[in-house]
Protein backbone atom coordinates (compact mmCIF):
# COMPACT_ATOMS: atom_id res chain seq x y z
CA UNK A 1 0.00 0.00 0.00
CA UNK A 2 0.92 3.26 -0.82
CA UNK A 3 2.66 5.57 2.32
CA UNK A 4 0.67 8.79 2.98
CA UNK A 5 3.54 11.01 3.40
CA UNK A 6 5.47 9.78 -0.18
CA UNK A 7 2.07 10.08 -2.13
CA UNK A 8 1.37 13.55 -0.90
CA UNK A 9 4.66 14.34 -2.51
CA UNK A 10 2.64 13.11 -5.66
CA UNK A 11 0.35 15.35 -5.54
CA UNK A 12 0.79 18.50 -6.17
CA UNK A 13 2.49 16.70 -9.63
CA UNK A 14 -0.29 15.36 -10.39
CA UNK A 15 -2.16 19.02 -10.21
CA UNK A 16 0.36 20.18 -12.49
CA UNK A 17 0.26 17.27 -15.14
CA UNK A 18 -3.47 18.05 -15.60
CA UNK A 19 -2.40 22.29 -16.33
CA UNK A 20 0.33 20.81 -18.58
CA UNK A 21 -0.62 21.89 -22.01
CA UNK A 22 1.71 20.52 -24.62
CA UNK A 23 0.74 23.40 -27.07
CA UNK A 24 3.08 24.86 -29.22
CA UNK A 25 2.30 26.97 -33.09
CA UNK A 26 4.18 24.38 -34.97
CA UNK A 27 1.97 22.03 -36.76
CA UNK A 28 5.23 20.12 -37.73
CA UNK A 29 5.79 16.68 -35.87
CA UNK A 30 4.90 13.21 -36.07
CA UNK A 31 2.13 12.47 -38.28
CA UNK A 32 0.96 9.84 -35.21
CA UNK A 33 -0.01 13.22 -33.49
CA UNK A 34 -1.38 15.49 -36.24
CA UNK A 35 -5.39 16.07 -36.09
CA UNK A 36 -5.10 15.45 -39.64
CA UNK A 37 -5.72 12.09 -39.28
CA UNK A 38 -9.43 12.40 -37.61
CA UNK A 39 -10.80 12.33 -40.01
CA UNK A 40 -14.30 10.56 -39.10
CA UNK A 41 -13.72 11.09 -35.95
CA UNK A 42 -16.92 10.23 -33.70
CA UNK A 43 -19.20 12.45 -31.49
CA UNK A 44 -21.79 9.65 -29.96
CA UNK A 45 -21.37 9.47 -26.61
CA UNK A 46 -18.87 7.30 -25.51
CA UNK A 47 -16.74 6.74 -28.57
CA UNK A 48 -13.02 8.05 -29.17
CA UNK A 49 -10.98 7.28 -32.16
CA UNK A 50 -6.57 6.99 -31.59
CA UNK A 51 -4.92 9.61 -33.29
CA UNK A 52 -3.50 8.35 -36.51
CA UNK A 53 -3.92 4.55 -34.64
CA UNK A 54 -2.48 2.60 -37.94
CA UNK A 55 -4.22 -0.53 -36.79
CA UNK A 56 -5.55 -2.94 -33.95
CA UNK A 57 -1.95 -3.63 -33.09
CA UNK A 58 0.80 -0.66 -33.48
CA UNK A 59 3.99 0.30 -31.69
CA UNK A 60 4.22 3.28 -29.71
CA UNK A 61 6.08 6.07 -31.13
CA UNK A 62 8.44 6.12 -28.54
CA UNK A 63 9.39 2.87 -28.68
CA UNK A 64 11.53 2.96 -31.70
CA UNK A 65 12.16 6.48 -32.00
CA UNK A 66 15.25 7.90 -30.84
CA UNK A 67 15.96 11.12 -29.79
CA UNK A 68 16.59 14.04 -32.07
CA UNK A 69 16.83 17.54 -32.62
CA UNK A 70 19.18 18.46 -29.70
CA UNK A 71 21.68 20.42 -31.60
CA UNK A 72 20.66 24.28 -32.24
CA UNK A 73 21.75 25.94 -35.22
CA UNK A 74 24.68 28.05 -34.63
CA UNK A 75 23.23 30.75 -35.33
CA UNK A 76 20.63 31.11 -32.97
CA UNK A 77 20.75 31.76 -29.44
CA UNK A 78 19.66 28.47 -27.31
CA UNK A 79 18.45 29.07 -23.93
CA UNK A 80 18.59 26.37 -21.27
CA UNK A 81 16.08 26.39 -18.35
CA UNK A 82 16.32 24.51 -15.31
CA UNK A 83 13.36 23.21 -13.43
CA UNK A 84 13.10 22.42 -9.74
CA UNK A 85 14.61 19.05 -8.19
CA UNK A 86 11.53 17.08 -6.96
CA UNK A 87 12.23 14.69 -4.14
CA UNK A 88 9.63 11.52 -4.88
CA UNK A 89 9.10 8.24 -3.56
CA UNK A 90 11.91 6.63 -5.78
CA UNK A 91 14.47 9.44 -5.62
CA UNK A 92 15.00 13.22 -7.13
CA UNK A 93 13.97 14.57 -10.65
CA UNK A 94 15.14 16.84 -12.32
CA UNK A 95 14.80 18.41 -15.87
CA UNK A 96 16.79 20.22 -17.95
CA UNK A 97 14.99 22.02 -21.06
CA UNK A 98 16.50 23.71 -23.96
CA UNK A 99 14.93 26.10 -26.28
CA UNK A 100 15.86 27.75 -29.89
CA UNK A 101 13.38 30.31 -30.81
CA UNK A 102 10.45 29.41 -28.63
CA UNK A 103 10.80 25.64 -29.17
CA UNK A 104 11.59 23.01 -27.09
CA UNK A 105 14.72 21.55 -28.89
CA UNK A 106 16.25 19.03 -26.03
CA UNK A 107 15.26 17.64 -22.77
CA UNK A 108 17.75 16.80 -20.14
CA UNK A 109 17.52 14.29 -17.09
CA UNK A 110 19.75 16.07 -14.72
CA UNK A 111 19.01 13.84 -12.04
CA UNK A 112 16.55 10.58 -11.84
CA UNK A 113 16.62 7.57 -9.51
CA UNK A 114 19.61 5.63 -9.22
CA UNK A 115 18.46 3.13 -6.96
CA UNK A 116 16.37 -0.25 -8.42
CA UNK A 117 14.07 -0.55 -10.93
CA UNK A 118 13.55 2.65 -11.14
CA UNK A 119 17.00 3.18 -12.09
CA UNK A 120 16.31 0.29 -14.73
CA UNK A 121 13.56 2.50 -15.51
CA UNK A 122 15.33 5.43 -15.89
CA UNK A 123 18.05 4.19 -17.88
CA UNK A 124 16.59 2.20 -20.56
CA UNK A 125 13.04 4.77 -21.01
CA UNK A 126 14.68 8.00 -20.67
CA UNK A 127 15.82 8.30 -24.18
CA UNK A 128 12.43 7.39 -25.32
CA UNK A 129 10.71 9.72 -22.48
CA UNK A 130 12.93 12.51 -24.24
CA UNK A 131 12.04 12.57 -27.50
CA UNK A 132 8.10 11.70 -26.71
CA UNK A 133 8.64 15.29 -24.99
CA UNK A 134 10.23 16.75 -28.12
CA UNK A 135 7.01 14.97 -30.53
CA UNK A 136 3.89 15.60 -28.25
CA UNK A 137 5.09 19.33 -28.32
CA UNK A 138 3.11 19.75 -31.38
CA UNK A 139 -0.05 18.36 -30.24
CA UNK A 140 -2.58 19.79 -27.39
CA UNK A 141 -3.70 17.50 -25.27
CA UNK A 142 -6.36 18.95 -22.47
CA UNK A 143 -6.41 16.07 -20.30
CA UNK A 144 -4.34 13.01 -19.73
CA UNK A 145 -5.75 9.61 -18.22
CA UNK A 146 -3.03 7.50 -16.54
CA UNK A 147 -3.27 4.64 -13.40
CA UNK A 148 -3.34 6.83 -10.04
CA UNK A 149 -0.38 5.87 -7.60
CA UNK A 150 2.95 6.88 -10.19
CA UNK A 151 5.51 9.38 -9.58
CA UNK A 152 5.07 12.34 -11.48
CA UNK A 153 8.16 14.08 -10.01
CA UNK A 154 9.31 14.27 -14.02
CA UNK A 155 6.85 15.84 -15.11
CA UNK A 156 6.46 18.21 -12.42
CA UNK A 157 10.35 19.58 -12.50
CA UNK A 158 9.61 19.80 -16.79
CA UNK A 159 7.01 21.97 -16.08
CA UNK A 160 8.97 24.22 -13.21
CA UNK A 161 11.18 24.27 -16.30
CA UNK A 162 9.10 25.64 -18.84
CA UNK A 163 7.56 28.30 -16.74
CA UNK A 164 10.68 29.61 -16.61
CA UNK A 165 10.73 29.92 -20.53
CA UNK A 166 7.52 31.02 -20.64
CA UNK A 167 7.93 33.47 -18.33
CA UNK B 1 -4.42 33.26 -25.38
CA UNK B 2 -8.31 31.59 -26.66
CA UNK B 3 -11.27 32.79 -26.01
CA UNK B 4 -12.43 30.03 -24.52
CA UNK B 5 -9.41 29.73 -22.55
CA UNK B 6 -12.07 27.67 -19.20
CA UNK B 7 -11.63 27.89 -15.72
CA UNK B 8 -9.57 25.03 -14.58
CA UNK B 9 -9.58 24.62 -10.66
CA UNK B 10 -7.58 22.03 -8.88
CA UNK B 11 -7.76 20.47 -5.77
CA UNK B 12 -6.54 17.72 -3.48
CA UNK B 13 -9.75 15.65 -3.18
CA UNK B 14 -9.66 11.73 -2.22
CA UNK B 15 -5.82 11.27 -1.78
CA UNK B 16 -5.35 12.89 -5.37
CA UNK B 17 -5.67 16.11 -6.93
CA UNK B 18 -9.12 16.62 -8.98
CA UNK B 19 -9.34 19.18 -11.86
CA UNK B 20 -12.48 20.95 -12.89
CA UNK B 21 -12.40 22.69 -16.40
CA UNK B 22 -15.28 24.55 -17.10
CA UNK B 23 -15.03 26.23 -20.59
CA UNK B 24 -19.15 27.64 -20.27
CA UNK B 25 -19.12 31.46 -18.93
CA UNK B 26 -22.25 31.29 -18.31
CA UNK B 27 -22.01 28.98 -15.40
CA UNK B 28 -21.58 30.15 -12.17
CA UNK B 29 -18.29 29.66 -10.27
CA UNK B 30 -20.97 28.94 -7.38
CA UNK B 31 -21.80 25.74 -9.11
CA UNK B 32 -18.06 24.82 -9.35
CA UNK B 33 -17.98 25.26 -5.53
CA UNK B 34 -20.92 22.94 -4.98
CA UNK B 35 -19.54 20.30 -7.31
CA UNK B 36 -16.01 20.18 -5.23
CA UNK B 37 -18.13 20.32 -1.93
CA UNK B 38 -19.85 17.38 -2.92
CA UNK B 39 -16.33 15.23 -3.77
CA UNK B 40 -14.97 16.33 -0.41
CA UNK B 41 -18.69 14.90 1.22
CA UNK B 42 -17.62 12.00 -0.75
CA UNK B 43 -14.02 11.40 0.38
CA UNK B 44 -15.06 12.50 4.05
CA UNK B 45 -18.17 9.45 3.92
CA UNK B 46 -15.79 7.01 1.85
CA UNK B 47 -12.04 7.44 2.38
CA UNK B 48 -10.62 3.99 3.70
CA UNK B 49 -7.68 6.92 4.96
CA UNK B 50 -9.45 8.56 7.51
CA UNK B 51 -10.45 6.63 10.68
CA UNK B 52 -13.61 8.55 11.31
CA UNK B 53 -15.05 7.89 7.91
CA UNK B 54 -18.71 5.90 7.49
CA UNK B 55 -16.78 2.74 5.55
CA UNK B 56 -13.80 2.64 8.07
CA UNK B 57 -16.73 2.38 10.80
CA UNK B 58 -18.91 -0.43 8.89
CA UNK B 59 -15.06 -2.05 8.22
CA UNK B 60 -14.22 -2.14 11.91
CA UNK B 61 -17.81 -3.56 12.83
CA UNK B 62 -19.07 -0.64 14.44
CA UNK B 63 -21.87 0.15 11.73
CA UNK B 64 -24.17 -2.87 10.99
CA UNK B 65 -25.18 -2.25 6.97
CA UNK B 66 -28.60 -1.09 8.06
CA UNK B 67 -27.47 1.52 9.91
CA UNK B 68 -25.20 3.20 7.01
CA UNK B 69 -26.19 6.45 4.56
CA UNK B 70 -28.10 5.79 1.67
CA UNK B 71 -25.15 6.59 -0.35
CA UNK B 72 -23.36 4.45 1.07
CA UNK B 73 -25.71 1.08 0.69
CA UNK B 74 -26.12 2.41 -3.60
CA UNK B 75 -22.05 2.20 -3.34
CA UNK B 76 -21.89 -1.34 -1.92
CA UNK B 77 -24.91 -2.69 -4.32
CA UNK B 78 -22.91 -1.09 -7.12
CA UNK B 79 -19.75 -2.78 -6.22
CA UNK B 80 -21.56 -6.18 -5.62
CA UNK B 81 -23.14 -5.87 -9.15
CA UNK B 82 -20.05 -4.88 -10.70
CA UNK B 83 -18.16 -8.18 -9.01
CA UNK B 84 -20.85 -10.20 -10.53
CA UNK B 85 -20.49 -8.75 -13.57
CA UNK B 86 -16.94 -9.38 -13.77
CA UNK B 87 -17.20 -12.81 -12.16
CA UNK B 88 -14.68 -11.65 -9.39
CA UNK B 89 -12.39 -10.21 -11.31
CA UNK B 90 -13.88 -6.58 -9.41
CA UNK B 91 -13.99 -7.10 -5.86
CA UNK B 92 -13.89 -4.00 -3.29
CA UNK B 93 -12.85 -6.79 -1.00
CA UNK B 94 -10.14 -8.83 -3.23
CA UNK B 95 -7.85 -6.27 -4.67
CA UNK B 96 -6.24 -5.14 -1.11
CA UNK B 97 -3.20 -7.08 0.17
CA UNK B 98 -4.93 -7.29 3.47
CA UNK B 99 -8.24 -8.11 2.15
CA UNK B 100 -9.90 -5.30 3.54
CA UNK B 101 -13.09 -3.66 2.54
CA UNK B 102 -11.79 -0.97 0.38
CA UNK B 103 -14.58 0.56 -2.27
CA UNK B 104 -12.23 3.08 -3.38
CA UNK B 105 -11.85 1.54 -7.06
CA UNK B 106 -16.36 2.69 -7.35
CA UNK B 107 -16.13 5.59 -5.40
CA UNK B 108 -13.95 7.90 -7.35
CA UNK B 109 -16.10 7.62 -10.71
CA UNK B 110 -19.50 7.67 -8.75
CA UNK B 111 -18.20 10.37 -6.86
CA UNK B 112 -17.12 12.54 -10.17
CA UNK B 113 -20.08 11.79 -11.87
CA UNK B 114 -22.63 12.91 -8.84
CA UNK B 115 -20.05 16.27 -9.39
CA UNK B 116 -21.01 16.29 -13.20
CA UNK B 117 -24.39 16.18 -12.38
CA UNK B 118 -24.35 19.17 -10.34
CA UNK B 119 -22.41 20.51 -13.06
CA UNK B 120 -24.99 19.49 -15.67
CA UNK B 121 -27.78 20.95 -13.30
CA UNK B 122 -25.94 24.41 -13.75
CA UNK B 123 -26.29 24.53 -17.33
CA UNK B 124 -22.92 23.24 -18.09
CA UNK B 125 -22.72 21.85 -21.13
CA UNK B 126 -19.01 22.04 -21.86
CA UNK B 127 -16.66 20.81 -19.16
CA UNK B 128 -13.78 18.07 -18.08
CA UNK B 129 -13.32 16.39 -14.61
CA UNK B 130 -10.08 15.09 -14.39
CA UNK B 131 -9.42 13.00 -10.92
CA UNK B 132 -6.17 11.31 -11.12
CA UNK B 133 -6.07 10.10 -14.41
CA UNK B 134 -9.54 9.19 -14.34
CA UNK B 135 -11.04 11.56 -17.01
CA UNK B 136 -15.10 12.29 -17.66
CA UNK B 137 -15.91 15.15 -20.44
CA UNK B 138 -18.93 16.88 -21.52
CA UNK B 139 -19.40 18.96 -24.95
CA UNK B 140 -16.55 20.51 -26.43
CA UNK B 141 -13.48 22.46 -25.25
CA UNK B 142 -14.02 25.01 -27.93
CA UNK B 143 -16.63 24.95 -30.89
CA UNK B 144 -15.77 22.20 -33.37
CA UNK B 145 -13.11 20.89 -31.30
CA UNK B 146 -13.54 17.40 -29.23
CA UNK B 147 -11.43 17.17 -25.82
CA UNK B 148 -7.93 15.32 -26.19
CA UNK B 149 -7.21 13.22 -24.28
CA UNK B 150 -3.56 12.35 -23.59
CA UNK B 151 -2.82 8.51 -22.53
CA UNK B 152 -0.04 8.67 -20.27
CA UNK B 153 2.80 5.40 -21.59
CA UNK B 154 3.41 3.21 -18.41
CA UNK B 155 6.77 3.11 -18.63
CA UNK B 156 7.08 6.94 -17.84
CA UNK B 157 4.99 9.45 -16.22
CA UNK B 158 5.93 12.43 -18.84
CA UNK B 159 5.40 10.42 -22.08
CA UNK B 160 2.10 10.06 -24.02
CA UNK B 161 1.22 6.77 -25.54
CA UNK B 162 -1.80 7.36 -27.77
CA UNK B 163 -3.93 10.78 -27.79
CA UNK B 164 -7.68 9.68 -27.86
CA UNK B 165 -10.66 12.31 -29.21
CA UNK B 166 -13.89 12.50 -26.94
CA UNK B 167 -16.71 14.06 -26.40
CA UNK B 168 -19.48 12.77 -23.77
CA UNK B 169 -17.56 10.17 -22.23
CA UNK B 170 -15.13 8.84 -19.88
CA UNK B 171 -11.66 7.83 -20.14
CA UNK B 172 -10.02 5.35 -17.53
CA UNK B 173 -6.75 3.47 -17.02
CA UNK B 174 -5.56 1.11 -14.75
CA UNK B 175 -1.89 -0.31 -14.68
CA UNK B 176 1.00 -1.19 -12.43
CA UNK B 177 3.69 1.33 -13.83
CA UNK B 178 6.06 1.94 -11.57
CA UNK B 179 4.94 0.30 -8.27
CA UNK B 180 4.31 -2.26 -9.70
CA UNK B 181 1.86 -5.08 -8.68
CA UNK B 182 -0.92 -2.77 -7.20
CA UNK B 183 -3.97 -4.82 -8.97
CA UNK B 184 -3.77 -8.40 -7.90
CA UNK B 185 -6.45 -11.06 -9.52
CA UNK B 186 -9.22 -11.03 -6.49
CA UNK B 187 -9.44 -15.20 -7.65
CA UNK B 188 -5.94 -16.25 -7.68
CA UNK B 189 -4.06 -13.65 -5.72
CA UNK B 190 -1.60 -13.16 -8.76
CA UNK B 191 -0.50 -10.21 -10.65
CA UNK B 192 -1.47 -10.36 -14.06
CA UNK B 193 1.48 -9.96 -16.64
CA UNK B 194 -0.42 -9.58 -19.66
CA UNK B 195 -0.41 -5.67 -19.83
CA UNK B 196 1.18 -2.77 -19.02
CA UNK B 197 -1.91 -0.93 -18.85
CA UNK B 198 -5.09 -0.73 -19.90
CA UNK B 199 -7.39 1.79 -20.45
CA UNK B 200 -11.22 1.62 -21.33
CA UNK B 201 -13.68 4.26 -23.05
CA UNK B 202 -17.07 4.11 -22.32
CA UNK B 203 -20.07 6.02 -21.27
CA UNK B 204 -20.00 5.91 -16.99
CA UNK B 205 -16.73 6.56 -15.82
CA UNK B 206 -17.80 4.38 -12.74
CA UNK B 207 -17.93 1.51 -14.96
CA UNK B 208 -15.02 2.54 -17.30
CA UNK B 209 -13.08 2.36 -14.13
CA UNK B 210 -14.28 -1.31 -12.85
CA UNK B 211 -13.89 -2.38 -16.45
CA UNK B 212 -10.30 -1.19 -16.68
CA UNK B 213 -9.51 -2.42 -13.74
CA UNK B 214 -11.26 -6.29 -14.04
CA UNK B 215 -9.71 -6.41 -17.69
CA UNK B 216 -6.38 -5.95 -15.94
CA UNK B 217 -6.86 -8.60 -13.42
CA UNK B 218 -8.90 -10.97 -16.21
CA UNK B 219 -5.29 -10.65 -18.87
CA UNK B 220 -5.33 -11.55 -22.06
CA UNK B 221 -8.78 -12.03 -22.09
CA UNK B 222 -9.31 -8.44 -20.96
CA UNK B 223 -10.00 -6.50 -23.69
CA UNK B 224 -13.03 -8.47 -25.42
CA UNK B 225 -14.47 -9.00 -22.05
CA UNK B 226 -15.18 -5.04 -21.80
CA UNK B 227 -15.57 -4.29 -26.14
CA UNK B 228 -18.55 -6.90 -25.69
CA UNK B 229 -20.22 -3.95 -23.27
CA UNK B 230 -22.18 -2.07 -25.67
CA UNK B 231 -20.62 1.72 -25.90
CA UNK B 232 -17.13 0.59 -24.48
CA UNK B 233 -13.85 0.13 -25.60
CA UNK B 234 -10.64 -0.64 -24.72
CA UNK B 235 -7.31 0.18 -25.15
CA UNK B 236 -4.33 -2.15 -24.39
CA UNK B 237 -0.27 -1.71 -23.83
CA UNK B 238 1.37 -5.07 -23.92
CA UNK B 239 4.69 -4.95 -21.76
CA UNK B 240 7.67 -6.51 -23.77
CA UNK B 241 7.37 -4.63 -27.09
CA UNK B 242 4.88 -2.15 -25.56
CA UNK B 243 2.35 -2.12 -28.66
CA UNK B 244 -0.66 -0.41 -28.32
CA UNK B 245 -3.81 -3.25 -28.67
CA UNK B 246 -7.13 -1.94 -30.04
CA UNK B 247 -10.55 -3.61 -29.39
Amino acid sequence: MPKRGAISAFLTAIAVVLLINFKTPSQQGLAAFSRQTLTGSQSTSGSAVASGSPGPSASLPGATTQPSATTAPATTASKTFTGPAIPYYFGTAQVQVTMVNGKITAVTALQLPNEGRSAWISQQVEPILRSEVLATQSAQIDLISGATYTSEAYAQSLQGALDQAHA
Amino acid sequence: MTATAGRLRVEQIMGTAIGIDVRDTAVPEGAIDEAFASLRSADARFSTYKPESEVSRLGRGELNLDECSLELRRVLALAEQLREETRGHFDVHGHRADGGLDPSGVVKGWAVEEAAWILDAAGARNYAINAGGDVLVRGEPEPGVAWRIGIRHPLHADAIARVLELRDGAVATSGAYERGEHITNPLTGAAPQDWLSITVVGPSLTLADAYATAAFAMGSAGLAWVAAHPGYRAYGITPGDVRWIET
